[in-house]
């Protein structure tokens, strides 16, 4: 059970897993540090840009990995209207209303995705799909790899954005004070809507790294965002660095936890992290404040 | 017993309907009503009254629901009293989870997170767990006798049904009338200010939590004997906890009536959804989730609200004493 020989795969294919989680958790965690509402339509914009994806392959022949240039732009536009037009006005700036109004949202999108394309599973075929690299004693797929370097890439990219460009420093200043920062001419609603508009870029990438190695069907998001909600309070809400961390580490664990108890079980220890931080350090490992 | 004569006139009514119709669409259509209404009741008490908005009552609805089923088929024990201790298990974890929460401090976002994961938890463990069926669920035999709390008519359940309902609104009642309800509403409004004033606000929302869960579980049971069947998606799954806070959003939370309105309307437009569109999966609820972002949005009080705000503006038009009067 604790030979190297199974342990390192398990540990390595767990790293790569997590890098997509973080990904998704990363999204979710830039919208949190700002509008400290957690978005419950994450996981349905995820299968959306999922079911975007396996279009772009299906119709327009387009690989995941192009189809990513094109779908984070049109999904940031999405999530950009989705938060101006929707979640803000319907909101009004209380905590409770926005949680819903998420919520609405994701039971409206998924299950227009299940009424139009039914609760069939789908998957693409590319070439590319089953080729595996050896690491060690651990062979690792090439899809996973690459979606690895990827979230390095992206995560580098949204770091620089927020720390050296204007709109960077835009959100965080409303972030941290809000009334502060209209007061100095920053436009807070389109602050909100931008940041909204970066979680969602963020599920279109992830979910154009998925697609090669994993199915789409209307529920395929949610079992990301379950796992997104874990890495995001683990990490601590808001926090860039901690979503990575946060990510790998709950990859990890998953791998290991379902080496030992099985499948569904792993799931458990998930949740149980989750509960345990939440009850013991709701700030997270990386947090500022609970 | 003034105060309790809008309850008594609407129960009346509903029950007066069996004697009208024998249709067992039109019972059937009503039972789920109830059946919601009690779940979104349970909700309203804690996330209308206390302000403590919880994505996870599938936990105590569930558990109510596996409990009587469980007991029965595994244990032998009889359904009336299976039913009991199903409310009672109920009972306890939101007890549980109550205290565990609300002395951790958590709110808000925290909150509804925390709940959704103790109920997705349950319902990993339900679905793996030797005990409740796993995969396969439970199965409650067929054995049409009042004994075991089953029916040959749909009208007992019906009964059963709607007198849960009328005893979860004399509660709701109470509690809104009584000193522990005055302050679940502060706590709601403000928690900090509430605290200030000396009201113990983490003791206040453990023990509205776990009244909450007794409602909720009581749901769970009822819907154990119904369809004698109960599996880890029916009785733990997301969607019992959205319809839990559907229902009573969409009728007015915070109000007694709420989650009953909010429950025959609901369901009517999912079945509305339903007869104009074929059995498409999927539809009724793209409806209700469409109509939680848009009561959210121009009826944050609910139905009760805009009727409230309509009696009011009425009764400011037509005589100005009027409202003064009746206040």
């Amino acid at each position: 059970m604790l030979s190297p020989a199974i342990l390192i795969p398990a540990i390595l294919n767990g790293l790569l897993t997590g890098a997509v989680y973080a990904l998704v958790a990363l999204g979710l965690t830039l919208i949190y540090g700002v509008l400290h509402i957690i978005n419950f339509a994450h996981g349905a914009l995820l299968t959306a840009a999922m079911f975007a994806a396996y279009f772009a392959n299906r119709w327009l022949g387009l690989d995941p990995y192009v189809a990513a240039v094109g779908l984070a732009p049109l999904f940031f536009a999405l999530g950009y209207a989705l938060q101006r037009c929707v979640v803000g006005p319907a909101g009004r700036g209380d905590d409770r209303n926005i949680l819903l109004v998420t919520l609405g949202l994701a039971v409206m999108i998924e299950n227009a995705l299940l009424y139009v394309f039914r609760a069939d599973t789908r998957t693409i075929d590319l070439p590319y799909a089953f080729d595996t690299i050896a690491v060690g004693p651990a062979f690792l797929a090439v899809p996973r790899v690459i979606a690895f370097a990827a979230v390095v890439a992206v995560a580098l990219a949204v770091g620089a954005l927020m720390r050296w460009t204007d709109i960077g420093k835009a959100i965080r200043a409303v972030a941290k004070e809000k009334l502060g920062a209209e007061l100095s001419g920053i436009d807070a609603a389109h602050v909100y809507a931008v940041t909204f508009g970066l979680g969602t870029a963020c599920l279109a990438v992830a979910a154009c790294l998925l697609l090669p190695s994993y199915y789409v069907n209307p529920s395929a998001g949610n079992a990301f965002v379950l796992i997104a909600f874990t890495i995001v309070v683990l990490g601590g809400m808001g926090s860039v660095a901690g979503a990575l961390i946060g990510g790998l580490i709950v990859g990890v664990v998953e791998s290991l936890s379902g080496l030992w108890l099985g499948e569904s079980l792993g799931q458990v220890g998930i949740f149980i992290v989750f509960i345990l931080v939440l009850l013991v350090r709701p700030r997270g490992l990386f947090g500022e404040h609970a | 017993m003034k105060p309790y004569l809008p309850i008594a006139g609407v129960i009346a009514l509903l029950a007066a309907v069996p004697l009208v119709t024998s249709s067992n669409v039109v019972l059937d259509f009503l039972v789920v009503a109830f059946l919601t209404a009690l779940v979104g009741q349970g909700w309203n008490l804690l996330g209308g009254y206390g302000g403590q908005y919880s994505f996870g009552h599938a936990a105590f609805f569930g558990t109510g629901a596996y409990i009587t089923a469980v007991l029965q088929v595994r244990y032998g024990l009889n359904a009336w009293a299976a039913f009991a201790t199903g409310i009672a298990a109920g009972t306890a974890v939101g007890a549980a989870i109550g205290a565990l929460v609300f002395r951790a401090g958590l709110r808000g976002s925290y909150f509804a997170l925390v709940t959704l994961a103790f109920a997705e938890v349950l319902r990993i463990l339900a679905s793996v767990a030797p005990v409740t069926g796993a995969g396969v669920g439970t199965l409650i035999r067929l054995d049409l006798r009042w004994q075991v709390f089953q029916f040959q008519s749909r009208v007992p359940f019906y009964l059963i049904a709607l007198a849960l309902v009328a005893l979860s609104l004399v509660l709701m009642h109470a509690i809104a009338r009584s000193r522990f309800g005055a302050w679940l509403v502060a706590v709601r409004e403000n928690e900090d200010a509430a605290r200030a004033l000396g009201v113990d606000a983490t003791a206040i929302k453990i023990a509205a939590m776990t009244l909450s869960a007794a409602v909720t579980a009581a749901g769970g049971g009822f819907y154990a004997q119904y369809y004698l069947f109960v599996d880890a998606g029916i009785a733990y799954g997301p969607w019992v906890s959205i319809e839990a806070l559907l229902a009573p959003i969409v009728g007015g939370a915070g109000t007694v009536f709420g989650p009953l309105l909010g429950a025959l309307v609901v369901k009517t437009l999912g079945e509305g959804a339903k007869v104009a569109a074929g059995d498409a999966p999927g539809l009724d609820l793209v409806i209700y989730g469409s109509v939680l972002v848009l009561v959210v949005a121009f009826a944050p009080r609910g139905i009760a609200g805009v009727v409230a705000d309509a009696w009011r503006w009425r009764a400011r038009r037509g005589d100005t004493t009027a409202e003064t009067g009746h206040a």
